[in-house]
């Protein structure tokens, strides 16, 4: 039973934490070109209503995902066009992002509550992968939006450190001055990631409504873009970071969810609360570590950038 | 069009809210010269480079590089025109490597950033101009004047015929600009072209072949170095002829006030912060401390002010143990400080001026009673300090950002001396201004001294250092190199000092 | 050509043009996509019917007594919520846990309703207040701690614990407080008449609204007049400013964010006291994020709260309105969030104007 139950929580919280580890991912590339988007909640429910909407008159989930990316991009684009072009506070604006969002998804969804989608993301096994005694149920017998996390981090992580775009994407976050200097487009680079962010935060969304819980509840997301905040944090704007740090939040809920299961006498209200908690706590502890390694934020997070500036 | 010149602006204008920074202005450059661009601060010279080299868009007039009209639309436009320039502050990503730097925007690299290949490149480069980087190094653990290499360096790589360096030796000892004006007459030597953007007489005579002098955004005239002298370019300079600085009494030095004992402080950033440093100034004394940025300056200043904390050492005042004591009890022993950035932690930029002036006055009893401000008494009291000093204020409310440089750091003089204080701790406090208003700053320091208040007076600007300290010390890395008297600090012996030697070695050299 | 100029000053026709503008433009966007969304149903829509929406929720809002007595029943805790945070805001601390402050408010003057029904009501209102102001400015310290002594980022923080408060509340009227004649509802038992604030009249107006006339002039008193607002203004704009003069940073955070969560916790209090007389599930439909939007649109001004709360709440009563006639009631928070992207966009202009100029010539 032990190896079992194992199993079943490791596969559970890569499951969990999938949905947070997209939106994580979104979130670190806005916040690497110094856009901070406290949207993400806002952008994840957007992405999961109209994924939802466009998989069940598509009967195809792919076709909820691309709406979803779509509709979790067009709201980064107001955001980006806020911040970007009309240097407005971004975190105010991530919060106006994120009210929109929610009262947009709630309006959209209205008339799907309770409709179950037919053709929604099944787990797929991954041949010979899959056979691998304990790794290959824990990580090969998921839907494919998981298998594309398994290529989507590496790539990024790559991407930053290693490509040329990657370091133009880094040096607008850190100094836009001195990268607009030398010819790289500060804002065409922050529409271009904080756009590609929203897209990722809508996939996020979808992965919820699509494959995570089948169906479209209003404020399903239920806090999972701040908690993909907290997680940007977490990761030092690292997208491995980022993954190991969405399957422990996945495992946390993995955990509360499976503890009911199996009789524990804790109320599930609480058990609830611990991602929440988990949160704060996490926050507490990388920040009094990021003040010790003095390592942290990109240099320029949060603030505008305007050319002639005296 | 006479395509003897690589460069040529034409009838350049530029306005910002307020201010007209650039009035029809004409400027050529020559291939192979070194151009200074003389001018007081404000004169416009900076945004007229900015213009140049495409940060900013000029509201009118035209440019041409060899004889073609040019319209930069942003800094890459102007790189790939040949114009690339090394601001005063430098544009660079402090966590990033040399070579990462240098490539960043740049045409070369493709998709892949191929580490080893651009590194050996830019060695290459950076050899046959004489100019020693290591690419493989942070920004972070450089120097300031390795930094600038650097920033010359990113120029060269991306060929670069015209080279503008904004005020390049502000930041230098005189060993590493004398250095540097070698490294550019090499360049010139092989072709480059120079802009050299200055308010320093000595360094136009010193190393340019041509000069022209900006005046309130006006060019007022172009001479060949040979043909003038240094009094007819002060003349040009500020219109009239040099201001007679004021002259400092022989000093009248009374008790000990200020007394740091091995005083050690971290840094914010990976530097050394402060070691073991042991001074005392005495009333009437103004102890300047000299060093390169990033020696510890800062460092000091902030922790007289109280507003970093020792981890070693004590700090006295008149006799007091005040080691580690909150900022406003530090305040409150007569402690007065004049930080680097005026508008960053002196003055609250969008606040007024009444609203600035009682910032370390609100607590006191006779701006109101209990835990109530008395709004028209500060305004009073606002009033009267205005007056004063001469600020020329448009309204009590009027946001202070709004106001000159000149007149900012008069209003935050008026608010720090207003208290008689027995400590003045002044950072680069004439940085930015023109000659009119340094020399006020300039008085108001002396005319404390002379009060008997001790004062630690600290620059880059040895010059001002030599004019207004009674002793002068020199910060390296974090130590203390040494206290000299003013008499025995000559500039090369100092210039040393903040390169690392001891006072003694310099005397034997 | 079309370029931007600074301006030196704000326009005083922008001032109040722009919010007049954002309304437009977010009532504009809200009937856009309630064109839309009509669309996709089976029996269509126009433009026509869009506006009867508008015009039933103006209806709905203004258009009676009771209307209006249920305008003013809603801007009571905007009022006060907007109120707490809008002191956090002046500090930069981005405080959007009054939610959660909110409902333990609520929750510690329920207990002392429930756990005393004996009391008398000139010791059980009073106790109300004050266990609920506690509560709240409480639940506004835990995140306040990490901020001012290790820097930990409080949005995130003051959000989370929403969620906690929320899912506390739940379990208390899901759990030990249910009431057992209650039809297994997530109601607790009633308060006893002397827990229940006194009203208006026949209206459910109530004393809150006292509370958030005082509070606010109280409020402005205190920022203009007072060295501790004096305080909270220079931290607000320069921190390092605040630091170099020697002003306690930490003090003032803590103290900041415990007084915005404990008027968020007056909030809370009031609004379970007069207006659902238990404790309930979904006490709050988003006050404490409205009051987000209510602090931003007044400029954080506490007469403008009062207005601005006015204003939203007439448009949540108007959303309820029109809910009968099959409009998502989530249409009230897409316009309040529309409003304050127009409203954020609009303070663009007051730092720029568009200038035209016609005979500059471009080549290239």
């Amino acid at each position: 039973m032990t190896q079992e139950f194992l199993i079943t929580i490791l596969a559970t919280a890569i499951t969990a934490g999938t949905p947070i580890l997209y939106a994580a991912l979104g979130e670190l590339l806005a916040e690497r070109c110094g856009i901070l988007n406290l949207g993400v909640e806002g952008m994840m429910l957007v992405g999961a209503v109209t994924g939802f909407v466009f998989a069940v008159r598509s009967n195809d989930p792919w076709v909820g995902v691309l709406a979803a990316m779509l509709g979790g991009g067009a709201l980064a684009l107001v955001h980006a066009f806020l911040t970007v072009t009309l240097q407005a506070n971004q975190v105010v604006s991530g919060l106006a992002l994120t009210l929109f969002g929610t009262g947009l998804s709630g309006f959209i969804g209205k008339p799907y509550i309770g409709i179950p989608v037919e053709n929604a993301f099944k787990p797929v096994t991954l041949g010979f992968l899959s056979d691998i005694p304990v790794l290959g149920p824990v990580f090969f017998h998921h839907d494919p939006l998981v298998y594309v996390t398994y290529i989507l981090v590496p790539v990024l992580w790559f991407f930053i450190y290693y490509t040329r775009p990657g370091l133009h994407l880094r040096a607008v976050g850190e100094n836009p001055a001195a990268a607009d200097s030398l010819g790289v487009s500060v804002y065409r680079v922050r529409y271009l990631y904080v756009t590609l962010g929203g897209m990722l935060a809508g996939v996020g969304g979808a992965y919820l409504s699509l494959a995570y819980a089948p169906t479209w509840l209003e404020n399903m997301t239920a806090g999972r873009g701040w908690i993909a905040v907290a997680l940007v944090i977490f990761a030092i704007w690292n997208p491995l970071r980022a993954m190991l740090g969405s399957y422990i939040f996945g495992g946390i809920d993995a955990l509360g969810f499976r503890a009911q299961a199996m009789g524990v006498m804790i109320p599930s209200f609480f058990l609830k609360m611990l991602p929440y908690i988990f949160t704060i706590l996490v926050l507490i502890m990388v920040t009094r570590k990021a003040m010790a390694n003095r390592v942290g934020a990109p240099g320029a997070l949060g603030l505008p950038y305007d050319r002639e500036e005296r | 069009m006479t395509a003897d010149f690589l460069v040529e602006m034409k009838q350049i204008t530029k306005r910002f809210p307020g201010v007209l920074a650039n009035d029809r202005v004409d400027l050529q450059v020559k291939r192979g010269e070194i151009l200074a661009l003389l001018g007081e601060n404000g004169s416009g010279k900076s945004t007229l480079m900015s213009i140049l080299s495409g940060l900013y868009r000029p509201d009118a007039g035209e440019i041409y590089v060899e004889g073609r009209k040019v319209t930069f639309k942003s800094p890459r436009e102007a790189i790939d025109a040949g114009i690339g320039m090394v601001h005063q502050h430098f544009k660079q990503v402090d966590t990033f490597s040399v070579a990462e730097n240098i490539i960043l925007g740049s045409k070369e690299a493709k998709f892949l950033l191929k580490a080893g290949k651009v590194e050996k490149e830019i060695e290459e480069l950076s050899r046959g101009y004489g100019l020693q980087v290591d690419p493989t190094a942070k920004i972070w653990q450089l120097s300031i004047a390795e930094r600038q290499r650097v920033e010359i360096v990113k120029m060269l790589y991306r060929g670069s015929k015209l080279l503008i360096l904004d005020e390049p030796t502000a930041v230098l000892t005189p060993q590493e600009a004398r250095e540097l004006f070698q490294v550019i007459r090499q360049m010139t030597a092989r072709g480059q072209s120079i802009i050299l953007i200055t308010h320093k007489l000595n360094e136009v005579m010193e190393v340019a072949d041509r000069v022209t002098v900006l005046r309130s955004g006006v060019a007022v005239a172009t001479r060949e170095r040979q043909q003038v002298n240094q009094r007819e370019l002060a003349r040009l300079m500020m219109g009239q002829d040099i201001i007679v600085p004021s002259k400092k009494n022989p000093g009248q030095f009374g008790q000990e006030v200020l007394k740091l004992e091995s005083a050690t402080a971290d840094s914010d950033s990976r530097r050394p912060g402060l070691k073991d440093i042991s001074l005392t100034v005495r009333q009437g004394e103004i102890l300047g401390i000299a060093g390169i940025a990033g020696n510890g300056r800062r460092e000091l200043a902030e922790v007289i002010a109280g507003l970093r904390p020792l981890s070693k050492g004590k700090i006295l005042i008149g006799g007091k143990d005040v080691t580690n004591l909150s900022p406003l009890e530090i305040i409150e022993e007569g402690v007065s400080y004049i930080p680097e950035d005026r508008l960053g932690s002196g003055l609250v930029p969008n606040l007024g001026a009444v609203d600035n002036l009682i910032l370390k006055e609100y607590r006191r009893p006779g701006l109101g009673r209990g835990p109530f401000i008395n709004r028209r008494k500060a305004g009073e009291f606002a009033a009267r300090l205005i007056q004063d000093v001469g600020v020329k204020v448009t309204g009590l409310e009027v946001p202070v950002k709004k106001l000159s440089g000149g007149n900012l750091q008069r209003l935050l003089l008026a608010r720090e001396l207003a208290s008689s204080p027995k400590v003045i701790v002044a950072v680069y406090p004439v940085r930015g201004l023109d000659i009119a208003a340094s020399e006020a700053v300039h008085k108001m320091l002396l005319e404390q001294r002379s009060k008997g208040a001790a004062i630690v007076l600290i620059s880059e600007d040895l010059e001002e250092l030599l004019k207004l300290s009674d002793h002068i010390g020199v910060l390296y890395k974090g130590r203390l190199m040494g206290i000299l008297p003013v008499e025995e600090a000559e500039p090369e012996k100092i210039g040393l000092m903040m390169l690392g030697a001891q006072p003694g070695e310099v005397m034997a050299s | 050509m079309i370029r931007l100029e600074r301006r030196s000053a704000p326009s005083p026709a922008g001032m109040v043009l722009i919010p007049l503008t954002a309304i437009f433009l977010a009532l504009l966007t809200g009937a856009v996509f309630l064109y839309i969304n009509g669309l996709g149903s089976p029996k269509g829509i126009s433009w026509g019917q869009v506006l009867a929406v508008y015009t039933g929720m103006l209806d709905g809002a203004f258009g009676s007594g009771y209307g209006l007595s249920e305008t003013i029943v809603k801007a009571i805790p905007l009022m006060l919520c907007g109120l707490g945070v809008s002191i956090a805001f002046r500090m930069q601390l981005w405080n959007i846990g009054a939610e959660g402050q909110f409902y333990m408010g609520a929750f510690a003057a329920a207990w002392v309703a429930l756990s005393f029904p004996d009391l008398p009501a000139c010791v059980m209102l009073p106790a109300m207040v004050l266990t609920g102001m506690l509560c709240g400015g409480l639940w506004g310290l835990i995140p306040a701690v990490p901020r001012a002594y290790l820097g930990v980022n409080e949005t995130i923080t003051t959000l989370m614990l929403n969620y906690v408060a929320i899912l506390w509340v739940n379990y208390l009227v899901f759990g030990p407080w249910k009431d057992p004649q209650g039809m297994n509802f997530p109601l607790s038992k009633p308060f006893t008449p002397a827990a229940v604030l006194p009203t208006l009249g026949n209206s459910r107006v109530h004393l809150g609204l006292a509370f958030a006339l005082v509070l606010a002039v109280a409020l402005w008193i205190a920022l203009r007049q007072s060295r501790w607002g004096y305080e909270v203004t220079v931290i607000g704009e320069s921190p390092r400013a605040a630091r170099y003069a020697g002003m306690n940073i930490t003090k003032n955070i803590l103290l900041v964010m415990f007084f915005s969560g404990a008027i968020a916790g007056l909030a809370g209090m009031a609004e379970v006291s007069a207006i659902a007389q238990r404790m309930q599930q979904g006490l709050s439909p988003g006050y404490g994020y409205t009051a987000i939007i209510v602090a931003w649109l007044a400029k954080l001004n506490p007469f403008a709260i009062l207005l601005v709360s006015f204003l939203l709440g007439a448009l949540q009563v108007g959303g309820y309105s029109v809910q009968s006639s099959g409009v998502p009631a989530a249409i009230v928070f897409m316009i309040q969030g529309a409003l304050l992207f127009f409203v954020l966009g609009g303070e663009f202009f007051n730092r720029y104007k568009i200038v035209c100029t016609g005979k500059t010539k471009m080549e290239v």
